[in-house]
């Protein structure tokens, strides 16, 4: 497979470079991760299951010179689950990095964040999401990559990604749930390209920031990481990867206690063009108790122009939160909130805890809640019968 | 001529004998900030103990990065190093003379880089008995400044804070006169006027011939009982850091 063709020459090209060096730090973490997800209404199709017990284990592996100027990372991720598709592993990074003066360059398997949101991610784009492992998309999969970063103070920071290889995103299996009535092979999702996966991806970000303002502006051009969904005459589910342009900007203003974010783009395909922008504010009220309770509140308006074809189903929502930290030596926090569909009235409710034990367990706890999800719902009416409490520790050593 | 009068202005409060004790305060504190000028950057790396009332311990390792700057305040970026659950989460800082601090937080498991509200100033620092504010850089403008005695070599100096979102109504800071005004003590009062908490900073080191470091911070909590140690290891003076090493690339890089 290409990810073990790139990951050998990553991995010959860095020894090479950090063997003609002396001081070397070597650091090796792993996660260990139980989690229990219990589904406590009846499956909407056959085969689902109510219980999904899992274990994923996360080794990461560092190597650091230079002064920490040269860095070679590795970090994958394998998950055994009752969900034979979620029976899966990932090479989440594997990248050389090395930084010389305002210049830093990435390359081989990476991670990149782009965005301000808390509710969607639409700026964000260079990694494929792992469906399989997160609801929300917050879970990514390694992007292969060779990443130019050009920093200058008066200008800020401009990023430049070549992206020689598309991954494609999983889909729970029969088994599981968060599926269609039909199971899709996410192999068998095709492409527009001529080139498949091999399509030469291309991007851009500019970052800056000017007093309070944080300002990103961002261009993609390649293979979407989202796919277009059809549905024939006979219901029947047809997706592919189209070939897209995508315009983003991601602003935030942070004036004192208050944040204001607005993310926006514009993507332009053949078969779809389409605008959409989620836009709010985050307040917090700090050391409330005066032994560091921190309690925020979060609002955001999402739009989508693709109306009920909108993938998320978050097309003229709004989203409300309540984000309690207590900044104890346990680090436990909170987040608590929902989505409001204003069009469709339908509600997602979602709790989210978490605490450590000792000093390497973290414990969380999270609970989602699907209700009344409207039969206009095209995409989430799938997932009506999925609410779920998921209980996850994770062991660090 | 023009010069003339400008250094007699400069030399006029000198030749005064009836030095007021705000200015006298302000002078110390002033000849604190001097004494420590010229350091240009260093790094360090720090584990802080945190005891509950009960005597129970956790602790967490950090590195931290400075670079002074003369226009502005310094740039300064933390990287955790444990928890494991945590480590590689850090923050940038860009203090400054005037107005609210930049701040940008990392989070290492979405690799995501988000600007954070520096206003939260009577926080407790990741669940330490330490504020943001005890562990932001010394500017003079952030406080008036009342001295209050002498004993032997050490110089009693009373600061209120100026900012009304600082936890403290006042500090009493303990400054070694014989010592380039390094601080030996400093207690804090709540904001009904009540001591609070006591920092004591022991097991100085002097660095390149000029530089006072103490290598533990030991600060008490009288109200909670609580207490945080902060012990610093491995300071270096020669790292030579420029501004392109408090960037968000930069950032990213640091929490590897």
């Amino acid at each position: 497979m290409n990810q073990f063709r790139l990951s050998y020459f990553i991995f010959l090209s860095s020894f090479f470079l950090f063997a003609q060096k002396n001081k070397v730090d070597t650091d090796l973490e792993w996660e260990l991760n139980r989690e229990s997800r219990y589904f406590y209404d009846s499956a909407a199709y056959q085969d689902q299951l109510t219980y999904y017990p899992s274990i994923a284990i996360r080794p990461t592996y560092s190597l650091k010179w230079n002064e920490g100027y040269e860095n070679l990372i590795f970090s994958a991720y394998f998950c055994l689950d009752r969900d034979s598709n979620r029976t899966y592993w990932d090479l989440r990074e594997f990248y050389y990095q090395k930084a010389k003066n305002n210049l830093e360059i990435n390359i081989g398997f990476k991670k990149v964040f782009w965005g301000v949101t808390e509710s969607n991610h639409l700026v964000d784009i260079i990694n494929q999401t792992d469906a399989l492992k997160s609801f929300d998309g917050e879970e990514k999969l390694g992007q292969p990559m060779v990443q130019l970063s050009w920093f200058t103070s008066g200008f800020g920071t401009l990023d430049f990604y070549y992206l020689p290889y598309h991954r494609k995103r999983e889909f729970p299996g029969k088994k599981g749930r968060y599926r269609f009535d039909t199971v899709i092979d996410g192999n068998d999702v095709g492409y527009e390209s001529k080139q498949k996966a091999w399509h030469p991806d291309f991007a851009v970000r500019w970052k800056h920031y000017i007093g309070i303002l944080d300002i990103g502006l961002s261009y993609f051009n390649g293979n979407g990481r989202e796919p277009f969904f059809q549905f024939d005459e006979q219901g029947n589910i047809d997706a592919y990867y189209p070939l897209i342009d995508q315009y983003g900007v991601d602003l935030q203003i942070t004036a004192g206690a208050l944040l204001l974010k607005f993310e926006s783009i514009y993507r332009d395909a053949i078969a779809q063009k389409f605008f959409a922008f989620d836009a709010g504010f985050e307040f917090t009220f700090t050391n409330i108790d005066k032994n560091g309770l921190d309690i925020g509140v979060l609002g955001e308006y999402l739009y989508d122009e693709r109306g009920d074809w909108s993938i998320s189903g978050l097309q003229d929502d709004i989203f409300y939160g309540i984000r309690v930290a207590f900044n104890d030596t346990q680090d436990t926090a909170i987040l608590a909130g929902g989505i409001h569909d204003l069009e469709t009235n339908t509600n997602l409710f979602t709790i989210e805890g978490s605490r450590r034990f000792k000093k390497n367990f973290v414990v969380s706890l999270e609970t989602r809640v699907f209700s009344g999800i409207s039969e206009e719902e095209r995409f989430l009416l799938f997932f009506k019968q999925d609410s779920l409490i998921n209980l996850s520790v994770s062991k660090y050593f | 001529m023009k010069n003339i009068i400008f250094s007699l202005f400069l030399t006029l409060p000198l030749l005064l004998s009836a030095q007021t004790d705000e200015e006298k305060g302000a002078q110390i504190v002033a000849a604190a900030i001097e004494a420590d000028r010229g350091f240009g950057s260093s790094t360090v790396d720090l584990k802080m103990v945190l005891k509950n009332k009960n005597g129970q311990i956790s602790e967490r390792t950090l590195s931290n990065k400075t670079l002074e700057l003369d226009e502005d305040g310094d740039k300064s970026m933390i990287v955790f190093t444990s928890p494991k659950d945590i480590k590689g989460t850090s923050t940038l800082t860009f203090t400054h003379k005037v107005g609210a601090d930049d701040q940008w937080l990392f989070l290492p498991s979405i690799q995501r880089t988000k600007r954070i509200s520096s206003s939260n100033k009577s926080g407790p620092f990741v669940g330490s008995e330490f504020a943001y504010e005890d562990l932001s850089s010394v500017e003079l403008e952030k406080n008036t400044y009342k001295f209050l005695k002498q004993e032997g070599d050490l110089l009693y100096v009373e600061q209120d804070p100026v900012d009304p979102k600082s936890g403290y109504k006042k500090r009493i800071a303990v400054y070694n006169k014989a010592k380039d005004y390094r601080l030996e003590e400093i207690e804090f009062y709540d904001r009904k006027g009540a001591l609070l908490k006591t920092l004591t900073y022991t097991d100085y080191k002097l660095y390149k011939d000029k530089f006072w470091r103490a290598n533990k911070f030991e600060m008490v909590n009288h109200q909670s009982k609580k207490e945080t140690l902060l012990f610093f290891n491995n300071y270096n003076f020669e790292v030579n850091l420029k501004e392109g090493d408090f960037t968000e690339i930069a950032l990213r890089r640091a929490s590897n």
